[in-house]
């Protein structure tokens, strides 16, 4: 049998961090040190999961040099996702699929199927185990935001972010680490829980759902590391996600007979606990911490309402692989927001709205005939070889433009226009390689703006009208991470 | 492109215009009325006597029936057109056509908005159904992007810039201010407008045009037969109205220090009117001061200016009213205000005004014998992709 496992990833935090300690002097106590990840009043999990999905294509196997240069993509490369999972517990849309959304942001052919895993943050394990039992590449999408009420743990500790796996075998690219078990137990049980449409959970006393984690970790631990045939010394990095914090991470891991100093970090001191999206994310961050070429066993230990426990073993490819925005990366680039600021893009506290006329909603049939464009960007290409955005009919050229970064040609600040945080920033977006479009920007202080500034556009939802949401791409400045 | 004109072959026999303000009392039945009634008694005629009409309105009625219900027109042609803030142009344009072909005698282009019983400042367009991934933007801000481009192109420093929108404001208040017709009837010095704070751009509320409601309305008949209604009737010497193709939005090349619109309508105008050098022909100027930088960039397009001197030339005070080419005589969109539909016509009334000498002494702009032509210039869209209508009109 071929091995089978990660073929590539993708971790996306958004831009914003909250600084714990503004926290308890508005809402009384909470908060803490550090910081949290915060998603931009724009993002949902969707456009979240469509960050981390592209990253995880374009950092695997060729995909990026081929988007970049601005090819069509091969729908049927060996490394393209013949299915798509996408998890979250926050999903835009109930009935209606959200992982289309992301299907039709990557441009996938529509034979690739796409498919929802949402409400627990269980799901998100569900979506990649059966991602990985598929004969087929496939692609695990998770994306979280942890709400809680002001001043409670969860706003503290919680965390928005979004991770995406691409898996599969030999036969579609470079494995860089080989599944080797997966060992699940279920159990039913209260620890966490909310009723839908509350805007944030409620949790039993702690030390009760803590004890049955510490059990349920070390017993399915235990189970995958005998199904995989390695002894607790030969574990390199334990990944604990989940319901348990590190306290409980730590007793599993000194139950199961794990040396010490194998924990990876749970990213709490900067990101906080992104629910459906913290095990790809933390798996993410530590095969980047481990990508010296040597043979390493990676444990993905994951507990909510019972415990996955899976098995990795490095391979020499990992040395190679060149994730597209390393978490690293990610953790140092991030812009401060307010404490106000933060509820108010949450809907924790009510602001007064502009006083314009609110957006009407878009039109179903309008937004399917113009789906290659609002969702993936592509624009047209006239006979006089100029990109024309949005695409025109008289065209027969087509080019996608998500993966091609631009320069600010001129920019302005609307504090009229209707925005769901004003004011609006604006700039006319000159893209390489020919295509001009007049855009929203994202992610950006209105004084750190200039003309010449370098912008790479992103997937976000513009706003939400008759329970509709409208997605489509803004830009955003280019922040350089440090050198690697 | 052939452009043949209708130049000479149709004169405006009579006008009206109501004041433009906020007018919470008059709706659009009244203000159609005001403005057309006021319009009959200009050439001595009635409803009766006009045998087709063209009402202009960009979103406060749909169809003919705008008109011919308020002003109970039985059996009469009643066509509404819509082209953007060129809408009161537009109505006149068909009017025009339709007496220089002989269709009709008499045609009125009747022009109106009632923008302020939509609940919200500023112009709000109506949506159309999409795909969601238009501009949301306002006008406001598209604009506000000429005036760091036109700096930057002409290298003028941020503090001169700010001077000369400020200093074009302040001549549009002070024009406006002299004119009991206009919304905002206060001078305001340079000093004030410059510590405006920014609403978009760099743009402060006084940068933008007012918002209003009113209407105006133009009787329109062959030229041979203009005497029998008025001594001083208003000859057409040139309409010509531009739809360009909104490349400039998706064009790296457009720079936003022209509107290219602007230019070819000019182009057009002057063409059929005979005008060679404008600068030196035009006795005033009416153009689309929207914002205050398109009014800079559109002296330009016009030809009143060369190209990066129109700044240098607004803070000497040429288009003052009693600079070299006054502009804006009446106060311009700045301080007339913008009821849509109705500031096509509003510009006409006011070449009306001052080519027959109607205009009051405190405005009147300097009687020059060798110069007796009016500009109108008229726009809809934003940078890159708008609607440009140019009239000339002057006497027999």
């Amino acid at each position: 049998m071929t091995s089978r496992g990660i073929l590539g990833w993708g971790a996306y935090l958004p831009a914003r961090r909250l600084d714990r300690s503004a926290i308890a002097s508005v809402a009384g106590g909470g908060g803490g040190t550090g910081t949290r990840a915060v998603a931009s009043y724009d993002e949902d999990a969707t456009t979240m999961g469509v960050a981390a999905a592209r990253l995880a294509m374009r950092g695997s196997t060729g995909a990026g040099a081929e988007a970049s240069a601005g090819a069509a993509p091969t729908p049927w490369a060996p490394w393209t996702p013949r299915t798509l999972w996408f998890a979250t517990t926050e999903p835009p849309y109930l009935d209606k699929t959200n992982a289309t959304a992301v299907h039709a942001a990557l441009r996938l052919d529509p034979a690739v199927a796409a498919y929802d895993a949402v409400g627990s943050v269980r799901s998100a394990l569900g979506a990649l185990r059966a991602a990985c039992d598929s004969a087929d590449p496939a692609l695990a999408v998770a994306a979280g935001l942890r709400t809680g009420l002001a001043g409670g743990p969860d706003e503290a500790s919680g965390g928005d972010a979004a991770a995406a796996l691409l898996v599969g075998t030999g036969e579609h690219g470079p494995v860089l680490a080989e599944l080797l078990a997966w060992a699940s137990l279920s159990e039913e049980f209260l620890d966490r829980w909310r009723i839908p449409g509350d805007p944030a959970s409620r949790r039993w006393e702690e030390r009760f759902g803590e004890g049955r984690y510490t059990a349920l970790g070390a017993e399915a631990l235990d189970a995958a590391l005998a199904q995989a045939g390695i002894a607790p010394a030969g574990v390199t990095t334990l990944v604990v996600a989940g319901s348990a914090g590190p306290r409980a991470a730590k007793a599993i891991a000194v139950k199961a007979g794990i040396p010490p100093g194998r924990l990876a970090s749970q990213l709490e001191e900067q990101v906080g606990n992104p629910g459906a999206a913290q095990a790809a994310l933390l798996l993410a961050a530590a095969l980047e911490a481990l990508s010296d070429g040597e043979e390493t066993i990676v444990v993905l230990l994951n507990l909510s309402d019972g415990a996955d426990a899976a098995v990795f073993r490095t391979t020499g490819a990992l040395a190679g692989y060149r994730p597209a925005r390393p978490v690293a990366d990610q953790l140092n680039q991030g812009l401060p927001i307010s404490y106000g600021t933060y509820l108010r893009w949450r809907g924790l506290l009510r602001a007064e709205p502009p006083r314009r006329p609110a957006p009407s909603r878009t039109s179903a049939p309008a937004a399917r005939r113009a789906l290659d464009f609002k969702f993936g960007l592509v624009g047209s290409v006239a006979p006089d070889g100029t990109v024309q955005l949005p695409p025109s009919p008289l065209d027969d050229g087509t080019r996608p433009m998500a993966e091609t970064a631009g320069t600010i040609a001129a920019f302005t600040v609307d504090r009229l226009a209707y925005s769901p945080s004003p004011p609006v920033i604006f700039a006319v977006v000159d893209f390489d390689g020919g295509g001009r479009l007049p855009v929203e920007l994202t992610d950006a202080d209105e004084a750190d703006i200039a003309v010449g500034q370098r912008v790479e556009m992103t997937f976000r939802r513009l706003f939400t009208a008759d329970g509709i949401h409208n997605y489509f791409w803004k830009a955003r400045p280019i922040r350089q991470g440090p050198a690697r | 492109m052939t452009s043949h004109g209708i130049r000479d072959l149709v004169a405006i026999a009579g006008m009206g215009c109501t004041r433009f303000a906020e007018h919470w009392d008059l709706g659009t039945d009244d203000l159609l009325l005001a403005a057309t009634g006021e319009a009959f008694s200009s050439a001595g005629v009635t409803k009766h006597d006009v045998d087709a009409y063209w009402l202009g309105t960009a979103q406060s009625g749909m169809s003919g029936l705008t008109l011919s219900r308020p002003l109970r027109l039985d059996g009469k042609p009643v066509t509404r057109v819509e082209n953007y803030c060129a809408t009161g142009s537009e109505a006149l344009r068909q009017a025009a056509y339709a007496v220089a072909c002989g269709a009709y005698d008499m045609a009125m282009a009747v022009g109106v908005e009632k923008v302020k019983d939509s609940g919200y400042s500023g112009l709000n367009a109506f949506g159309v159904p999409g795909d969601g991934t238009q501009r949301t933007l306002t006008a406001a801000a598209m604009f506000s992007m000429v005036a760091p481009a036109y700096a930057r192109r002409y290298g003028v420093a941020d503090e001169d810039m700010r001077q000369v929108l400020a200093r074009i404001a302040a001549k549009n208040h002070a024009n406006g201010a002299r004119n009991p017709r206009a919304q905002f009837r206060r001078e305001m010095p340079v000093e004030r407008l410059l510590a405006m704070p920014p609403v978009a751009g760099s743009l402060s509320v006084y940068d933008c045009a007012g918002v209003a409601d009113g209407a105006a309305a133009a009787i329109l008949v062959r030229a041979g037969d203009a005497h029998r209604y008025t001594d001083r009737p208003l000859l057409i010497k040139a309409l010509s109205l531009v739809a360009g193709d909104g490349r400039g939005v998706a064009d790296p090349a457009y720079d936003y220090t022209t509107f290219p619109e602007v230019a070819a309508s000019a182009a057009d105008a002057y063409a059929q009117a005979g005008i060679t050098s404008p600068r030196q022909e035009l006795a005033m100027a009416e153009v689309h001061d929207c914002f205050t930088p398109t009014e800079l960039v559109l002296l330009e397009d016009l030809g009143l200016a060369d190209r990066g001197t129109a700044w240098k030339q607004v803070l000497d005070g040429t288009f003052d009213l009693d600079g070299e080419l006054p502009v804006n005589p009446d106060g311009g969109l700045k301080s007339f205000g913008h009821p849509v539909g109705a500031s096509g016509l509003r510009m006409i009334f006011e070449a009306w005004l001052q080519l027959r000498g109607e205009a009051p002494p405190g405005r009147r702009i300097p009687a020059d014998g060798r110069r007796s032509l009016a500009l109108t210039q008229n726009l809809g869209g934003y940078p890159g992709e708008m609607v440009s209508f140019v009239s000339i009109l002057g006497p027999p």
